[in-house]
């Protein structure tokens, strides 16, 4: 992408509401921010890094986000179900846009299936228990970025 | 027949501790149930598994059927033992069980049912010739019962709620022209307390003993008792020193009141554990008061003089084992008491919740410790003050009462306040020792003190 290319979309998207733009193709990524005083382009060229350079950033990464994000714990003991029955599709995956009320999963507790609706709307970032698993009161069950 | 692989704890402190104990002895698995307030707690870290089941408040944690039976589900437990207390005595939570396939670890609900209605209980076995306390032939509705009630049997009388427990919706009546407002009191106080305003009326006796059966059932109809307890000192009907044998009842008197024990426990369709009082009065006549459904905090007095684990029978009757023996291979040796130590200000008996900074539990012969406390432990403000029982064996009275001292001097609880100060004062008290006491003992001693 040349620099010529760039300043274009930056001049596009001055007239639209956008305030954020990330681009990414094979070798290269870009990010363009609006509304910021310094550094509003980023761009960064992505190499393939090696293993032990990746892995302790990634990890602080996680933990710096999840102190950010949104704690949905389970309201009951039981056992947590991603979906209403085996076959259906689970009521979210990492990534879905959730609207506060909407359900997240299901805990069955004496034979009752039990919808557990999100607290906040925002992106479900995590899923922190496998489906059929038993949990306890007050267990962290999925982490969602608040938005 | 094999015994359970898994058995759910549905309690706390040191009820849960004894029951994994038991368990652990015979190579049951253990599930403790715990609230968010509770998370480091003893039975916790000593069961096999542990689960959260609610926040601190008792109702949505350790009195949450719910919440009990969908964690015995999710852990695969076979049977639960629900202690004392919060839904030991609850018949709806034993049938729920029941329901789930899950082996309550008690009496059968109806044995509960009846246990819980008082007034009915007396008018049951008052028909099968037990002596009860003179009163009310079941429950009273109107002030004007009452009053043709007081005629017959006289002056005082003492209101009790049908629903009752623990001390609480008893109304004392000295004089004829107070019964009106007292029943109208003690109506709306039972009410407020157990849901349930049924009242029923017995003779007050103002100098009587607390005397308690143990009674053991098997499915099959066996039934024997482990003889009597004497819970005589207690203030406020809180129980505070528990002893066995009962320093007052002579053989054939023993005798008699087990045997009335067991004949209202068959009349009743007793199943699994549990104690009938009596109250013996200061002519030494016994009369039937209520039925406790569960296990009792001072069962321990019991298993040092008969060499029975009771939580161990009670598991093995709840799977269906018959009684492994009969009536006259019940044997006494020596004499043991029971303090039961609570976090409170030994004055003014308000509760002292805190951490435990230092702890020194005392050991050597003839002591038993049951308790939950460990050095750094938290005493919670959210339940019962009890934190530890200490038993004390000897070969005679004498001898446990003196073992009971010097174990309690040991005693080192720092942090929170206790009330061994009070035993130290009763366990010295020339009338204590000459066995002459009266449940007013306690109230009239600190009386004295501060006169």
């Amino acid at each position: 992408m040349e620099i010529k290319e760039i300043k274009e979309i930056i001049s596009f998207l001055k007239d639209t509401d956008v305030t954020e733009l990330n681009i990414e193709r094979e070798g290269f990524k870009i990010r363009i921010k609006r509304g910021y005083i310094y550094g509003p382009i980023e761009i960064t060229k992505t190499v393939k890094p090696s293993e032990e350079t990746v892995k302790p950033s990634h990890v602080v990464e996680i933990q710096e986000q999840e102190e950010l994000l949104h704690t949905v714990t389970s309201p009951l003991v039981g056992t947590f179900y991603r979906a209403s029955s085996p076959e259906a599709a689970p009521f979210v995956e990492v990534g879905t846009r959730v609207e506060k009320g909407q359900v997240l999963c299901i805990i069955e507790a004496m034979k009752i299936m039990n919808e557990i609706e999100s607290d906040v709307s925002g992106i479900v970032k995590k899923i922190l228990v496998e489906n059929g698993q038993p949990v306890e009161y007050g267990e962290p069950l999925f982490l969602i970025e608040v938005a | 027949m094999e015994l359970f692989k898994k058995i759910l704890i549905a309690n706390r402190g040191e009820i849960a501790v004894r029951i994994i104990r038991a368990c652990r002895e015979l190579g049951i698995k253990t599930v403790a149930v715990y609230s968010e307030a509770d998370r480091d707690a003893l039975h916790v870290k000593l069961a096999d598994e542990a689960i959260c089941i609610g926040p601190a408040n008792p109702g949505q944690s350790y009195l949450n059927i719910t919440a009990i039976l969908s964690a015995a589900d999710v852990t695969d437990a076979e049977a639960i033992h629900p202690g004392y207390g919060f839904l030991s005595e609850n018949a709806q939570f034993a049938e729920a069980c029941v329901n789930s396939g899950i082996v309550f670890i008690g009496p059968a609900p109806e044995n509960i049912k009846i246990g819980g209605d008082k007034a009915k209980a007396r008018q049951i076995l008052k028909r099968k010739g037990i002596p009860v306390v003179p009163g009310s032939d079941g429950p009273v509705n109107t002030d004007e019962a009452c009053i043709k009630i007081v005629k017959k049997i006289g002056l005082p009388i003492i209101f009790k709620a049908s629903a009752g427990g623990g001390g609480r919706g008893m109304r004392i009546v000295n004089e004829e022209k107070d019964i009106e407002q007292a029943f109208f009191m003690a109506q709306r106080e039972a009410l407020a307390a157990f849901g349930n305003g049924e009242l029923y009326i017995e003779k007050y006796f103002p100098k009587v003993r607390h005397i308690e059966v143990q009674i053991l059932a098997d499915k099959q109809g066996n039934i024997i008792h482990l003889g009597e307890r004497d819970c005589t000192i207690q203030r406020r009907h809180q129980k505070l020193i528990e002893e066995a044998p009962s320093p007052v009842l002579n053989e054939k008197l023993r005798k008699k009141i087990g045997e009335y024990a067991v004949k209202a426990a068959k009349a009743l369709k007793f199943r699994n554990i549990g104690t009938f009082e009596f109250i013996v009065d200061d002519e030494l006549n016994p009369y039937f008061i209520e039925i406790n459904t569960r296990v009792q905090v001072e069962h321990p007095v019991t298993e040092e003089i008969t060499d029975i684990d009771i939580i161990k029978e009670q598991i093995k009757l709840a799977k269906g084992y018959p009684l492994s023996f009969k009536q006259p291979q019940i044997k006494f040796r020596g004499h043991a008491i029971e303090c039961r130590i609570n976090a409170e200000d030994p004055e003014k008996f308000i509760p002292s919740p805190g951490i435990v900074e230092f702890l020194y539990l005392p050991g050597g012969p003839g002591i038993r410790v049951d308790s939950y406390l460990y050095q750094g432990c938290k005493v919670s403000p959210y339940y019962d003050s009890l934190v530890a029982k200490i038993i004390a064996k000897g070969t005679n009275r004498q001898e446990a009462i003196n073992r009971m001292k010097r174990a309690l001097q040991e005693t080192v609880i720092k942090g929170i306040q206790t009330n061994i100060p009070l035993f130290l004062k009763l366990l010295e008290h020339p009338d204590f020792i000459k066995g002459k006491f009266f449940t007013d003992f306690v109230q009239t001693m600190n009386n004295n003190d501060k006169s």
